[in-house]
């Protein structure tokens, strides 16, 4: 009860936050590139299907594959030039995935259908919808959902609150903070049209205590807006996620296993905010976005980057490495991916580029639990990962089922406080996965 | 693009799951402060039982260290002894040993503690039960005279606190007592021997009482359970439960009628305060989840008034935790916290 009153979660943790490293620096746009990498998979959903031939000359913003069916999305070309050619190229999420490569002309010639229509507000919500769709967005907080299909709840599911997430708990990234101060205005616009497609009449915008410029700001534009209600949050990690951030501003909790929506909740982040006003008032595709590089490089930069640019890129713009970097990793700390290599492409839901040095890099070893409890403690799903990881260490998928491995929802907090330094969230992991694959065969 | 062999400027990246960042806490910097936190009460024993206590200590922390290495080495695995688990062990054997017993009872409860209480297991995280209160119980059961006749008188004290009582704790002390009245023997001399508890309150807190090497000095023991607080090393839930369960239990059955026993005198005498504190709070003996931390410390508690009270021993609190050290894998399955949203 107590955590609903501090407007947080049960559980958590506070790992240094390390955003002072690059909160004050401005978002720079990063030189465009001489290629990108389109994967034809930038979203959760169905793999799209390309429209492009190598050879074909294609423009900034024009589709280069189109969406297989409702849960997948369109991708487009963020620079002017030619389809090199269409291949399997490393993905940041791993795996290879085919990818439409475009050598650029260094032109940036944009599609014409990217204009601004004034009377945008007034457009009916399907055409609202449809741009929305046509123009690709993902959730941009990093777990890539397709937007159009949060904005499409059934029937049966009524939806009575819309939250923004602006708390970006993760350690080191500063890009929606820079978003939220230097283009309020338009992710305020964008949240209102999320409301208008939805119908919904109430709209919270929640924002980590850390962020008091960006708290001031929005307070300055939502103020006179009787819909809009501006939420600061306790700072912890990890504020951001769905469930807890529902819970934190509402009371609800979403049922394990089940989406915001069986609350009469959705969440959108402020980034794909700012992606829908520009879908909805431009009919601009997503083609760009903020991205934090930071830690072991030379002048940590918050960088406006065109999808499908080389993480060389943004490393080189900073200044390179400092040091010798230990780990590449997209998105944050606490839950990004970390890279073999830097040829892999910002795709719509990079939020950042962080760079550990050599020397923070942990040799992965097999140590016992001493059941300490500590990650019982800050699991905010309140499992109990310790008991979890260990059923799953010894195969026993039934068990780590039953400890509610499959609620986990991966923050990392288990991993991040253990004192015995054991891989919790891998071992969790890698149980869902075997759960998974168990029940799948046992259905054939 | 190309499968090219990389220069040596691409740097060597490694790969692994998330999270990449992690505390800075570790087992060495729990087991080092569970050292430091019994640090008081050590020094209160060299006061209370002079260079013996060192003596006996130094064995069993020594045994502990030597026996460790040399089965993980046995082993071929990594020897641990740095990581100041053995350390603790040692001591807490030491703690539960009365000062005057031969050296050879610390050497022996140690190997026993490490070689079977922690090793044969597999080692720190397999062992069922406390390493040090299984080293005891294997010393009380092979050399009972021993352990429950070498006693010394405290400095400034004596073993029961009693003037007119000498050669006995005050715990079996009032155990005698409590038999006599029960079988109508010197009936008023043991009324007066329960009437004088009040008087111990303070010797027992200050520590001038007898007892084992480490357990006397409330006051001394306290210090360092706040500062394992303070760091937040131990469970809350486990101490407010064992101690809370003694209370109520000593309150209601520990006096001539029902509602009338000294509860007070039950917290300060004999091993509850190490036991409650330093040794049933044990990660690795004792329950995760905070509803099975409750659960052990209650059992703790009912397991030592029951022995205290109607059990053939003075003091209970060893067997109570070594008995809910054996529930503790059933608890921590048994009350896992609702899963959110479940």
């Amino acid at each position: 009860m107590l955590h609903i009153l501090q407007k947080t979660f049960k559980g958590g943790i506070h790992p240094p936050e390390n955003k002072d490293i690059s909160a004050a620096k401005p978002i720079e746009r990063l030189p465009l590139p001489g290629y990108v990498v389109i994967p034809l998979q930038q979203h959760i959903g169905k793999l799209s299907e390309a429209l492009v031939q190598a050879g074909d000359d294609v423009v900034t913003g024009q589709p280069v594959s189109k969406a297989s069916g409702f849960v997948s999305l369109p991708s487009h070309s963020s620079i002017s030039g030619k389809v090199k050619s269409i291949e399997s190229f490393p993905h940041p999420l791993g795996q290879k995935v085919p990818s439409v490569i475009i050598e650029g002309d260094g032109e940036d010639r944009m599609s014409e259908q990217i204009k601004f229509q004034a009377d945008y507000m007034s457009l009916p919500p399907d055409e609202m919808k449809r741009r929305i769709t046509e123009a690709g967005i993902a959730g941009m907080g990093g777990a890539t959902f397709p937007t159009h299909v949060k904005l499409s709840p059934p029937q049966d599911k009524p939806i009575d609150t819309v939250i923004l997430n602006g708390a970006e708990c993760e350690p080191y990234l500063t890009a929606d903070h820079r978003l939220m101060i230097e283009h309020t205005e338009e992710i305020v616009e964008g949240f209102r049209i999320i409301l208008r497609i939805l119908g919904v009449s109430r709209g919270i915008i929640a924002i980590e205590k850390n962020k008091p410029d960006a708290i001031f700001l929005f307070e300055k534009f939502t103020k006179d807006d009787p819909n809009l209600e501006l939420l600061p949050l306790k700072v912890k990690y990890p504020q951001g996620a769905e469930k807890q951030l529902i819970f934190a501003s509402t009371g609800r909790r979403v049922p394990a296993g089940k989406l915001p929506m069986e609350v009469r909740c959705l969440v959108h982040n402020v980034g794909t905010a700012k992606a829908i006003y520009e879908a909805v008032a431009y009919q601009k595709p997503l083609i760009e976005r903020v991205v934090t590089v930071t830690g072991a490089v030379k002048e940590p930069k918050n960088i406006r980057a065109r999808i499908g640019t080389p993480l060389r890129n943004l490393i080189e713009f900073c200044g390179g490495f400092v040091g010798t970097p230990g780990k590449v990793i997209m998105g944050g700390p606490m839950m990004g991916v970390a890279q073999y290599t830097i040829d892999v492409p910002v795709i719509k839901g990079t939020s950042g580029v962080v760079v550990l040095p050599s020397e923070q890099v942990r040799e992965m070893r097999l140590q016992p639990c001493i059941n300490c409890g500590r990650c019982v403690k800050v699991c905010p799903m309140n499992i109990m990962p310790n008991l979890a990881a260990t059923y799953i260490e010894n195969n026993l998928w039934e068990e780590a089922k039953s400890a509610g491995a499959l609620d986990c929802m991966e923050c990392g907090s288990c991993g991040y406080v253990c004192p015995a330094g054991r891989n919790i969230l891998h071992n969790i992991r890698f149980g869902k996965f075997m759960i998974l694959e168990q029940e799948k065969a046992s259905k054939n | 693009m190309d499968e090219e062999p990389k220069t040596d400027s691409e740097p060597k990246l490694t790969v692994s799951s998330s999270p990449h960042i992690y505390t800075t806490e570790s087992i060495p910097k729990i087991m080092y402060s569970v050292v430091a936190a019994l640090m008081p009460a050590f020094i209160g024993a060299l006061y209370f039982f002079g260079w013996r206590a060192l003596w006996l200590t130094a064995i069993a922390v020594l045994v502990s260290i030597v026996t460790e290495a040399i089965i993980q080495k046995f082993r071929k695995v990594d020897i641990t002894v740095t990581d100041g688990s053995v350390i603790v062990t040692g001591i807490l054997l030491a703690f539960n040993l009365p000062a005057g017993v031969p050296w050879w009872i610390p050497a022996v409860g140690a190997f026993f503690a490490v070689a079977i209480g922690k090793h044969a297991f597999g080692g720190l995280g397999f062992n069922p039960m406390n390493p040090a209160l299984l080293g005891r119980a294997f010393l009380m059961a092979s050399w009972p005279v021993h352990m429950t006749t070498d006693w010394t008188n405290p400095h400034g004290g004596t073993l029961s606190g009693l003037a007119a009582i000498t050669g006995s704790t005050p715990l079996a002390v009032v155990k005698d007592a409590m038999k006599d009245i029960s079988d109508g023997v010197n009936v008023e001399g043991a009324q007066s021997v329960l009437e004088s508890t009040r008087d111990l309150y303070f010797p027992l807190f200050w520590g001038r009482v007898g007892g084992c090497i480490g357990e006397t000095s409330v006051l001394l023991l306290l210090i360092g359970a706040i500062y394992l607080f303070y760091k937040r090393y131990i469970p809350y839930q486990i101490p407010v439960a064992y101690i809370g369960s003694v209370i109520i239990i000593a309150w209601i059955f520990g006096g001539e009628g029902y509602f009338s026993g000294d509860w007070i005198f039950h917290v300060l005498a004999g091993g509850l305060i190490l036991g409650a504190f330093f040794m049933a709070t044990d990660m690795v003996t004792s329950p995760s989840s905070p509803k099975g931390q409750w659960i052990f410390g209650l059992g703790c508690g009912v397991i030592t008034m029951v022995i205290r009270l109607v059990g053939g021993y003075p003091e209970g609190v060893s067997y109570s935790i070594l008995l809910m050290n054996l529930l503790t894998p059933l608890l921590d399955r048994y009350t896992r916290p609702k899963v959110f949203g479940a």
